[in-house]
């Protein structure tokens, strides 16, 4: 039973301003750069400027003897240093090839941006003067930019490797053997697409930074760091530096963004903890912008091979997938999982058979590692699916909007086992379906489409879809199992509530610019009958919170925010024996709400919840054998993912003769069970819409043949600001989950997910009349320009 | 994003910035508003040894009426030129690209004199002076020379300006009343051009100016001799990039660059016949 089901809620649903805001919105907010360290050392990292090279020779004597630094090391000094390479947590099959990759390049560089000496300095200025002082004797070989290009294994990234290829990792769901070669061969319709998810640069607002601080007597140690991960980052660095894991501890301040980009354990993170214990002083740094394009991970960086076959009615028959995934020159912490997670939603929110064949090969590039980024997997299968149903209701002569309705999933089949055994909890894709399509004027802009995309017209009017179904909320812990990921998927959260009746509530997720203080505090708020001011939510220190798995993936929501409300659970089923050994009745005949126990029927006999917190405290009058205080912890596994939904439309114009879209008008309608703050839900979809729409607009990490960034500054990656981007019409359906107390699902990704395939529809469906039918990302007005002379001379 | 070292002067007029830059030579660079030096040294694409802080010099702010021209001092900042009353009595196309400027920081902190002297061709005020046949003064240390515009730009971030020379003023002639048209093709509203056209036409004259076509602003000289000869719009907009060499880059190929400004002198046109 969920909580909108059996209560009125009066905190969640209502749009409480964040609390996190204030210092965000003033600068008083201290992010990792802005701590004052006395005594820290500067760390600066050499990078290769080649993207595939043997190290000769290095000469740091220069650098070395610039006044002000302290040491230089090239990798070959640090070696003895680590107890093992960085981690990778995913091999996603048992023979996936994985080459070692150490923070500093030893003997060969595999991309531009490798780390291969590391100067620590008395400033930051110093740090950077040495190193254009450090001289290194590169052999260069050949660069390999192109992920099919590297299947050839023409050019080896890493020879002792002997292949680019790292794994295959294969889904075939087929009701018999053959079955799916046999719906293609008699479908009425088929479509046979191939899509190219260019590389993104994450580019978070803040850039990383790091400031290991080793502690008086004792060897502890503290690391700050801008990362997404505090409770992943201490176990990988006590694993990597061989430090006994209790003795570090993770402090995360505020982070500027990470959108997946800080969902990692990078070679700066291990650089500065190893050099502060090696120094025994702190060791600070932090990333330049143009750094941080190419020693951050980077995003996305797949070939799709798609092909939908269809019945005479259109109603799908089989759905095949051949993806080219671009690891870049070695894996990060989840590189190898990311086109998985995907792996499962290249049927998106449509009712097919067991007919499902999906295979992906990763290879490795000389490029910048690929890794998480907003939605990891999951926005490339939908962009797949979404675009092809559109290629597939134009093969028909169908309106794209009614090609999707003969295939939904209705509402009625849910919960819904779908052809890979996974269970979509809850939805109603034709409901989001029509509301997105009444707050767009579905019908008038098409009858609009056909008077204005006349021959001769300088401007043509589109329209595009995508419905989507998201799987979030990681993770199911024993489902992370069968996907060979090296963790679980639960969440912790403590509630403890002071002799006062204020509260801590102390949670494992580590926001970033998601609003977990104001979120975490209106559940607690509704479920113990407390203020939210008089909660404060407590996190990201690994000393303050040691149980945790963080914050991606949509998770802190469906998974964290749901083990607040288990741990409230747990301290009020406390409280409730306290309440019921002072008022000298049953526990059973107690009721809760509004902050108070009163026995049933008696209303006017009862107790307040913070009454009974001071009871607790003192501890004069409790029942015999009852512990003290109130407080309790309680860890949540989810039974499933969480599965939002909706639909996205998006109407443009194209300027022919230039080639320019202009978005006039995106609607979001987005179902995400039941919603704990709009504000926030609402705040969630525009970036994540804005993100997605980027991507498919204006974002492309462009490398020349030899492996060189050409996009390493914000005047050629064009991340869009705000003149660039329209306002975005939101909405949405609730469709609580059944799997959690409270209905939820995650929203961190959704918008990012469904808004590159809605703008490429309607790019293509504003072109389609010219004879336009594909185009790859980012639609930039020179792409679109070449398309339509493409088509105007075929 | 960390500059090399560099020692910083401060001048508090002309006749001082030039005599501290004619002590230093080629490592030093007068730093006005920052807009365009700044980036570079963050990158370490430049790194002069000195910087002559200019950006104080008051005398040097002002939009003045010249009688047959409007006179800007260099260290006018380009938010002052875009909401000048002056300007947009007689020289409007002036004080409208100045308006598209960047962004409205950049708008605050960049001046027409830094923007000039900079010479880069994706910029949008050296290609609009070059349209309205504007003059340039410069101070050295023998004193003020004019230079016009369209001997001004000599190259890739390259001026006829020596490097102990600085920019004082920049006179434009009134067009008043002449209709005009700007057209700025960006992917990015705050981006540089990929191609733009600043354009006016008065009776039987015109002045039209290329954005990022070339290393240099470029004057369609063939545009305005073909209207001049009572070509149609169109015809004239045809010959747009006869006068043109474009560069290939991430937005755009060069022949793609060719066809932009056919479309946007064209649209710029139509646009100074409404106005």
């Amino acid at each position: 039973m969920t909580m909108t089901e059996n209560r009125h809620n009066k905190v969640i649903g209502t749009r409480l301003l964040r609390r996190e805001d204030p210092t965000l919105l003033t600068g008083e907010a201290k992010f990792t750069n802005d701590l004052d360290i006395p005594g820290a050392l500067h760390l600066a990292v050499l990078r290769s400027p080649h993207a595939h090279a043997k190290i000769i020779k290095i000469n740091t004597q220069a650098a070395a003897a610039l006044p002000g630094v302290v040491a230089v090391y090239t990798g070959a000094d640090l070696q003895s240093m680590w107890a093992g390479p960085m981690p990778c947590a995913w091999p996603v099959t048992a023979e996936m090839k994985n080459p070692p990759h150490y923070p500093l390049a030893v003997s060969m560089v595999c991309y531009v941006g490798d780390g291969v000496a590391a100067v620590l300095a008395n400033s930051e200025t110093i740090s950077r003067d040495a190193l254009d002082l450090i001289d290194v004797e590169y052999e260069t070989m050949a660069a390999v930019v192109d992920p099919e290009e590297a299947m050839t294994d023409k050019v080896i990234v890493h020879q002792d490797l002997g292949t680019n290829k790292s794994y295959t990792w294969n889904l075939l769901i087929e009701s018999t053997e053959g079955c799916v070669e046999a719906a293609f061969k008699s479908a009425a319709y088929t479509v046979s697409e191939r899509y190219v998810q260019q590389r993104l640069i994450p580019m978070a607002m803040e850039t990383r930074a790091v400031a290991a601080v080793p502690q008086p007597f004792g060897g502890d140690i503290v690391l700050y760091s801008s990362t997404q991960v505090p409770h992943i980052l201490k176990v990988m660095t006590a694993l990597t530096l061989g430090i006994p894991e209790h003795q570090v501890r993770v402090i995360t301040p505020s982070v500027g963004g990470g959108f997946g980009s800080k969902l990692n354990v990078y070679a700066e993170e291990l650089l500065c903890v190893g050099l502060s214990r090696k120094h025994k002083v702190p060791v600070r740094w932090v990333e330049e912008r143009s750094e941080n394009a190419q020693a951050t991970i980077h995003g996305r960086g797949q070939v799709q091979y798609v092909e939908l076959a269809a019945d005479k009615d259109g109603k799908l028959t089989a759905v095949r997938v051949r993806i080219v995934a671009d690891m870049g020159a070695y894996l990060q912490l989840v590189t190898p999982g990311i086109p998985i997670l995907g792996a499962f939603l290249y049927a998106g929110v449509y009712d097919i058979p067991h007919a499902y064949d999906f295979s992906c090969t990763g290879v490795f590039t000389t490029l910048t590692p690929t890794d998480a980024y907003r939605g990891a997997g999951r926005p490339e299968a939908t962009y797949a699916i979404e675009t092809a149903m559109d290629a597939l209701a134009r093969e028909m002569g169908i309106d794209p909007f009614d090609l999707r309705k003969r295939n939904y999933i209705a509402k009625e089949q849910f919960p819904y086992t779908a052809f890979s055994g996974l269970t979509y909890d809850s939805g109603n894709h034709l409901a989001a379906a029509e509301k997105a399509a009444g707050l767009a004027d579905y019908a008038s802009i098409r009858a609009r489409q056909v008077k204005q995309n006349v021959p001769g017209a300088t401007k043509r009017l589109g329209i595009g879809m995508t419905s989507y179904f998201e799987m979030c909320g990681l993770a199911p812990s024993r489902v992370l199992a069968s996907l060979n990921y090296s963790a679980g998927g639960w969440e912790s959260a403590t509630v403890r509530i002071l002799p006062t009746a204020k509260v801590q509530v102390i949670t494992g997720t580590s926001p970033h610019g998601q609003g977990h203080e104001t979120s975490w505090a209106m559940i607690a708020s509704e479920k113990l009958g407390i203020p939210p001011e008089d909660i404060d939510v407590l996190h990201s220190d690994t000393a303050i919170a040691p149980l945790g798995l963080d914050t991606y993936g949509s998770r802190s929501l469906p998974v964290g925010g749901v083990a607040v409300a288990g741990a409230c659970d747990k301290v009020i089923d406390k409280a409730k024996l306290i309440a019921a050994h002072q008022l000298e009745c049953s526990a059973d005949d107690l009721e809760f709400a509004d902050g108070t126990f009163s026995i049933k029927g008696s209303p006017d006999r009862n107790l307040p919840l913070a009454a009974i917190a001071f009871e607790a405290f003192t501890a004069h009058n409790l029942p015999d054998g009852l512990e003290p205080n109130l407080e309790a912890q309680y860890t949540y596994d989810p039974p499933n993912f969480s599965w939002p939904f909706g639909t996205h439309m998006c109407v443009l114009e194209i300027d022919i003769e230039t080639g320019k879209v202009d978005v006039l008008k995106y609607v979001a309608v987005d179902d995400c069970g039941v919603q704990i703050n709009p504000l926030i839900v609402e705040g969630q979809v525009h970036g994540g819409v804005i993100q997605g729409l980027a991507q498919a607009l204006f974002e492309e990490a462009v490398h020349d043949k030899d492996g060189n960034l050409k996009t390493s500054t914000l005047a050629e990656y064009l991340v869009p600001a705000a003149s660039d981007v329209p306002s975005i019409v939101t909405d949405h359906t609730v469709t609580p989950s059944p799997t959690n107390q409270l209905g939820v699902k995650g929203i961190g990704e959704a918008g990012t997910i469904g808004a590159a395939p809605t703008v490429m529809n309607a790019v293509i469906d504003a072109l389609s009349g010219l004879g336009v039918t594909h185009m790859d990302m980012p639609a930039s007005p020179h792409h679109v320009w070449s398309a339509i002379q493409a088509a105007s001379t075929k | 994003m960390i500059p090399a070292a560099f020692e910083y002067k401060r001048a508090s007029s002309a006749d001082e910035a030039i005599s501290l830059i004619s002590q230093f030579g080629d490592e030093a660079k007068f730093l006005a508003g920052g807009h365009s030096l700044i980036p570079l040294m963050k990158l370490r694409l430049a790194q002069p040894a000195m910087l002559i802080d200019i950006g104080r010099i008051k005398d040097l702010s002002y939009i003045k009426d010249g009688g047959d021209h409007i006179s800007i001092g260099a260290l006018t900042r380009h938010m002052d030129i875009e909401n000048s009353a002056l300007l947009k009595a007689h020289v409007p196309l002036l004080a409208h690209a100045a308006s598209h400027v960047g962004d409205a920081q950049v708008r605050h902190r960049g001046t027409i004199g830094g923007s000039l002297a900079h010479a880069d061709s994706a910029s949008d005020l050296p290609a609009t002076t070059l349209a309205l046949g504007a003059t340039y003064v410069a101070k050295g240390p023998n004193g003020e020379r004019t230079i016009a515009a369209k001997d001004f730009y000599k190259g890739f971030l390259e001026s006829a300006l020596k490097p102990d020379e600085m920019l004082t003023e920049i006179r434009v002639p009134k067009i008043t009343g002449a209709g005009w048209g700007f057209q700025k093709f960006n992917r990015r509203s705050q981006d540089w051009a990929i191609v733009g056209v600043a354009a006016w036409r008065n009776n039987g004259s015109s002045g039209i100016a290329l954005v990022n076509m070339g290393s240099t602003p470029i004057l369609a000289t063939s545009v305005s001799a073909a209207l001049a000869k009572g070509a149609s719009i169109g015809e004239a907009a045809e010959l747009a990039a006869a006068d043109a060499a474009p560069q290939d880059d991430l937005n755009a190929s060069s022949e793609y660059r060719v066809h932009l400004a056919k479309v946007l002198v064209r649209r710029a046109l139509e646009e100074a016949s409404k106005k």
